[in-house]
């Protein structure tokens, strides 16, 4: 079994995976990967099933020394990855080496990458996810943000690494801009809102405040009118709902978010666009437009169609190997480490 | 409750079912009876339900189901509701020790109704409860039917922790704190207890639609449920509530 070493922790640094479902009836928070789509490609990269453990890091990202060799994967906002000082390619699984460094830059566009690991990350299943909801102190690592000297399992992998290096991304699925356009069902609540109100929120651009995290993004803008005000008694919350209490401005509820809340929701982003969301940060502008359901599920396969060719296109590469193993020799008098993989044929 | 129930979308993945605009016994049991008609017809493509006061939210998989499936079949279930057969409700024991360390501002709601301390213990013991939604963090319940004598505000300035297994009153409710957190609530007492606990076999003790009932502890009896509950010994007490309409759907 393979090992990861955090040096440094980021500023923000979980193991996510795509959520913990099932509980919500019962107020535990879904949480999982902000980014959906990144997430996935990260571990169908590196050979995982899609819903692996894996990590999610932001803005800041961390520095991990690797124990052991293995195949990596980064996919997502581009926080500028080097490997012992080279820079690293987005989107392409490569072989890390035992003692090699990763280490992030800073921001060159989106807000969070993640990082799959080939076997991924061996924590505690917690009600049926590996997802850490630090809020709650539940799942992941010990229910908390990694800190510096965490040491973390990874997982064996079935499939040969030399066959699982250099998987590509060959069609960039969003990009990351500081002006969005997000496509919104309205409802559940929309009659709780005037026509006025209704027009100000399709026709008008919101920035994205500080105030932006893992279970919501605050917006600002040209307020938004309520018939009688932004409160209803509590019900459901959807990803990517966007709730506007009284003051008029709109929240958009996010991984984290709470099960069910009292204030009215004018819209939600549909499932394809959340990405976008996830990858906006403090400052970005935001205008929303609305569609329809048929379209939003549409699009939906569309992308799901693209996700999956992916994964076709990876496992088709993939070997399965029986043993690794591992030899010091020297050549010329010069030391070579060579590994060696016995493939099923 | 609604004449006909609303259907809400709420984004492309999940839509709201909304049975009236009121919290109330009625609507809270049809939001029972429909979670249990979706529950034993295993409709394909829905991921979860989330009962809420007065709606139910439904989280589907768009892949699976379309929009206009999932909702004609459930308008088709909502047309048999009658024949479905609900388990009678359960009603969970929630031991308490109340008073003391454990419950510094029962002298408040006592002081504030005008009653003496076994009074407030006695109303508040005398009730099942209703959960109508669990909520806020993981495993907090939302209760009814509290008796507006022990009825007492919250306080001025909020605690920044209050223990897990704490019982406290905010105006006219009365819950628990299933995990630390910070709040406003009278603290009237502290049950042993755990509502939470993500390694248990059923991690959270309640679900909406059953009833708690309070039951008066000394502190031995405290310790003793707080070792039990440590050794994996204590065996959660509860019963079939009893004499409530013997519920064929709702209408």
């Amino acid at each position: 079994m393979g090992q990861i070493k955090i040096i440094k922790p980021g500023l923000l640094t979980t193991v996510q995976d795509l959520g913990r479902y099932g509980y919500q009836q019962y107020g535990v928070t879904v949480s999982g990967v902000m980014d959906n789509v990144s997430a996935r490609l990260a571990n169908i990269l590196v050979g995982n099933d899609e819903g692996e453990g894996l990590l999610e890091i932001t803005m800041l990202g961390p520095e991990i020394e690797f124990l052991e060799a293995m195949v990596i994967a980064i996919t997502g906002g581009d926080l500028f990855p080097i490997l012992n000082n080279n820079a690293v390619a987005m989107g392409k699984s490569l072989l890390v080496k035992k003692g090699d460094k990763l280490a992030f830059k800073g921001v060159k566009n989106g807000c969070r990458s993640y990082i799959a690991f080939s076997g991924g990350i061996e924590v505690p299943i917690i009600m049926g996810s590996k997802s850490t909801f630090t809020r709650g102190n539940i799942g992941g690592y010990e229910g908390r943000a990694l800190k510096a000297g965490d040491t973390l399992p990874i997982g064996n992998h079935k499939v040969s690494l030399s066959s699982l290096v250099g998987n590509e991304i060959y069609e960039n699925l969003y990009e990351y801009k500081n002006n969005i356009e997000l496509r919104i069902l309205l409802g559940p609540q929309e009659h709780a809102f005037t026509e006025k109100g209704l027009q100000t929120f399709l026709t008008n651009e919101y920035s994205v405040t500080n105030e932006c995290d893992r279970m919501g993004y605050r917006l600002q803008g040209e307020k938004i009118e309520h018939e009688d005000g932004g409160d209803i008694i509590s019900d459901g919350i959807a990803m990517g709902a966007i709730q506007v209490p009284s003051h008029g401005n709109p929240i958009i509820m996010m991984a984290d978010r709470q099960t069910t809340g009292g204030y009215t929701k004018i819209g939600n982003i549909i499932t394809v666009d959340l990405p976008k969301v996830a990858q906006a940060k403090a400052g970005d502008k935001i205008a929303f437009k609305e569609v329809t359901i048929e379209e939003a599920h549409h699009w939906l396969k569309e992308l799901e169609g693209k996700i999956d060719s992916l994964k076709q296109q990876c496992r088709t590469k993939q070997k399965e190997v029986i043993k690794t193993r591992e030899f010091h020799i020297r050549v010329n008098g010069k030391p070579y480490q060579v590994m060696v993989e016995e493939l099923k044929s | 409750m609604y004449e006909k129930t609303k259907y809400l979308m709420a984004g492309d993945k999940a839509l709201t079912m909304e049975f009236g605009n009121s919290i109330s016994k009625e609507v809270n049991n049809k939001i029972r009876s429909i979670t249990v008609a979706i529950e034993t017809r295993n409709i394909k493509g829905i991921v979860e339900l989330v009962p809420t006061y007065r709606s139910l939210m439904i989280h589907y998989n768009p892949l699976k189901i379309s929009y206009d499936e999932l909702i004609n079949a459930l308008k088709q279930l909502e047309r048999q509701l009658e024949t479905i057969e609900l388990p009678a409700a359960q009603v969970v024991e929630i031991p308490t020790l109340y008073g003391g360390e454990y419950g510094p501002d029962i002298e408040n709601v006592a002081n504030h109704n005008q009653l003496k301390l076994e009074d407030v213990i006695n109303i508040h013991t005398s009730n099942e409860y209703l959960i109508y939604m669990l909520g806020f963090t993981p495993g907090f319940p939302y209760l009814g039917g509290m008796d507006p004598k022990i009825a007492t505000p919250r306080l001025e300035s909020p605690r920044t922790k209050i223990n897990a297994g704490s019982v406290g009153i905010a105006g006219g409710q009365t819950g628990i704190y299933p995990i630390d957190s910070p709040g406003g609530w009278q603290i009237i007492g502290r049950t042993p207890i755990p509502l939470f606990d993500s390694q248990r076999e059923i991690p959270i003790l309640l679900k909406a639609g059953n009833y708690i009932i309070f039951r008066s502890i000394g502190e031995n009896e405290y310790k003793e449920i707080e070792e039990a509950v440590k050794k994996g010994t204590y065996h959660y007490k509860s019963y079939p509530k009893k004499g409530v309409s013997e519920q064929h759907g709702t209408n």
